[in-house]
């Protein structure tokens, strides 16, 4: 990678106890490339996800962003939005009895100074990013329309103009295809594609490994709280990874028996 | 319409689109129950001096649902409000009667409100008790104290009348509308505004939608939840204030009568019991309903012990009016009705 990374973990170490979630994990996320994370359940995907966002601390190891070292103490949600570090969750990242504007800009509105909302800026600034960024046409959806009605995808489109609009740098989607018809998955990988278009970066976690190799340039494997893989997408084919993820699964199991 | 060209028209019910303007629903519920009542009752309400003694009567609880509505947004609850009312209406008459006080005893009893609202707002955020329980338990508490502050005893304040306090809040405009109205509507515009246009208004809508998202999105749940309760404090509090100098009387049972019929006209107005929507307009006019039902069925002739059954009756229908706007399936009957016509 020619520019500075945008996160790098180094010797990342994260446990709650005796269990240890994260062993000395090392990886950057370059500018303008996405990375699908991969592994099982209990691999330690979601703790590094929690660990590079702010939710959780690092037991040790360091965080750096854009080459600048991290305070892990004083790390935290808000700390990582102003570095320009968004997770799009897969059902908590919008509220669905609210209209699509308030659902854009909650959290941050644009606000006089008594804390009043310019609700025709914020109206005004959805549509657009609907029309452009996330190009909801037609289909009967407008800014008003509260969450409720939208499908599963739509969610995910919403969430990730949201991120653009802030102009985050690295968008982590956790799962966002999890529980949606084939169809609105495709929607999803196009909003990832989307991402990559507007310059920016994307952790992708996901289960189903096609999907990961379809859109992403970097592929991370992690196992048992350890990096099993780290390679670009183009070397490997699809039947290859398989192949590497199945051979994960045996001493593993041979092990438990 | 014009300019983007590519943009499907919603189809447009203009029904529909009359209802979904807020608070329409209740407000034809209102104007009808007047109608009703002019023809069952027609020496009352044909009269003007019924609607003078509504508009003199309804204003303190209808200030104290406005800031119920509020909370129930959030997805809370606050049943202490009656003592709070009790406890604000005893400081006010006791400066008053004792140091003749008048603008220092408002503010006096103002605070005091304002107080127990942010220990109500400790309780639940911070002892992590659910609101619906740890207000029951303030209501007690509150209430228990000011029976040993007061001693139980009533305080009248008849002296008030013809002071300058007394016409600012209570007077009547031009010897008809009282002036209480006036405020309370002037409220209920802030309270409109606060809920909808502010991001005060904007975050409880998301705490009341659900929890995880508005941690999510960086709002400090605990925070918002304590000025919240501050708030409903204080206008509980402003609601007593009203009620004393109107009624020139303080009494130890102040504000109890309040209880039900506040949190009735929250919902018949149209706020979320799930949280996450609350409706300024639609509580006004509920509010309005609640009197009305009451005085009309007394003035019509059917026993007094009725109205709390009609007022039960219009709750039941109103709540679940309400939540099949919202969403027809959360309402089990309409939802097994909608599925066997399906089939």
């Amino acid at each position: 990678m020619t520019s500075t990374p945008i996160v790098r973990l180094e010797n990342v170490r994260k446990q709650y106890g005796k269990v240890v979630s994260l062993k000395d994990v090392t990886l950057e996320i370059g500018a303008n490339e996405i990375v699908g994370l991969i592994g099982d359940n209990g691999a330690g995907k979601s703790t590094l996800i929690k660990v590079l966002t702010g939710v959780e601390q690092p037991s040790s190891g360091t965080i750096y962003v854009r080459g600048q070292k991290i305070d892990a103490a004083s790390y935290s949600v808000k700390e990582a939005h102003k570095l320009k570090i968004e997770t799009v969750y897969q059902d908590s990242s919008l509220g669905e009895k609210q209209p699509l504007w308030r659902n854009f800009f909650v959290g941050r509105p644009l606000t006089n100074r008594f804390g009043f909302i310019d609700v025709k800026a914020e109206k005004r600034i959805a549509n657009e990013i609907m029309r452009s960024t996330i190009g909801f046409r037609g289909v009967g959806i407008d800014v008003e329309t509260p969450v409720s009605r939208l499908s599963g995808g739509e969610r995910q489109g919403v969430a990730i103009g949201r991120a653009m609009h802030f102009d985050s740098d690295l968008i982590v989607l956790d799962e966002p295809t999890v529980a949606l018809a084939l169809k609105e998955v495709n929607k999803v990988l196009d909003f990832i594609r989307s991402i990559k278009a507007g310059g920016r970066s994307c952790i992708y976690i996901e289960h189903n490994i096609h999907h990961v190799h379809e859109v992403c340039d970097r592929l991370v494997v992690l196992d048992r709280g350890e990096i099993a893989l780290d390679a670009p997408t183009s070397s490997m084919t699809y039947t290859e990874l398989t192949d590497f993820l199945m051979s994960l699964h045996k001493p593993r199991v041979a092990a438990t028996n | 319409m014009s300019a983007g060209g590519n943009v499907t028209q919603a189809r447009t019910n203009p029904v529909a689109s009359f209802f979904k303007i807020e608070g329409t629903a209740t407000a034809l519920v209102f104007v009808v129950l007047i109608v009703v009542f002019m023809i069952t009752a027609p020496r009352a309400f044909l009269g003007y001096r019924v609607y003078m003694s509504f508009m003199a009567s309804v204003p303190p609880p209808l200030i104290i649902a406005l800031g119920l509505t509020l909370v129930a947004t959030a997805g809370e609850m606050d049943l202490s409000f009656p003592s709070v009312v009790a406890f604000a209406s005893y400081v006010f008459a006791f400066l008053f009667q004792q140091y003749d006080m008048t603008w220092l005893a408002l503010i006096a009893a103002l605070a005091t409100g304002t107080a127990m609202g942010f220990v109500n707002g400790l309780v639940v955020t911070k002892l992590g008790i659910p609101s619906m329980i740890a207000t029951l338990a303030m209501m007690f508490l509150w209430g228990g104290l000011l029976t040993v502050v007061s001693n139980g005893l009533t305080v009248a304040i008849p002296a008030i009348d013809g002071t300058l306090i007394q016409s600012i809040m209570v007077g009547r405009v031009g010897g008809i509308v009282p002036m209480q109205m006036i405020w309370a509507i002037g409220i209920s515009i802030f309270v409109w505004q606060l809920l909808n246009r502010h991001r005060f208004g904007e975050n409880i809508l998301f705490i009341g939608d659900s929890m995880k998202v508005a941690k999510v999105v960086g709002i400090q749940i605990d925070r918002e939840k304590i000025k919240l309760f501050t708030l409903m404090g204080f206008l509980s509090a402003l609601a007593g204030v009203f009620l004393t100098v109107e009624t020139t009387t303080y009494f130890n049972q102040q504000g109890q009568g309040y209880l039900l019929t506040v949190i009735a006209a929250v919902f018949i107005g149209g706020t979320s019991i799930f949280g996450g929507s609350g409706k300024i307009v639609g509580t006004v006019f509920a509010s309005l309903i609640v009197a009305v039902i009451e005085a009309g069925l007394v003035a019509s002739g059917v026993q007094g012990f009725w109205t709390r059954f009609f007022i039960g009756l219009v709750f039941i229908i109103s709540v679940v009016m309400n939540t099949a706007i919202e969403d027809p399936d959360k309402v089990p009957l309409i939802k097994s009705v909608r599925s066997r016509l399906r089939h």
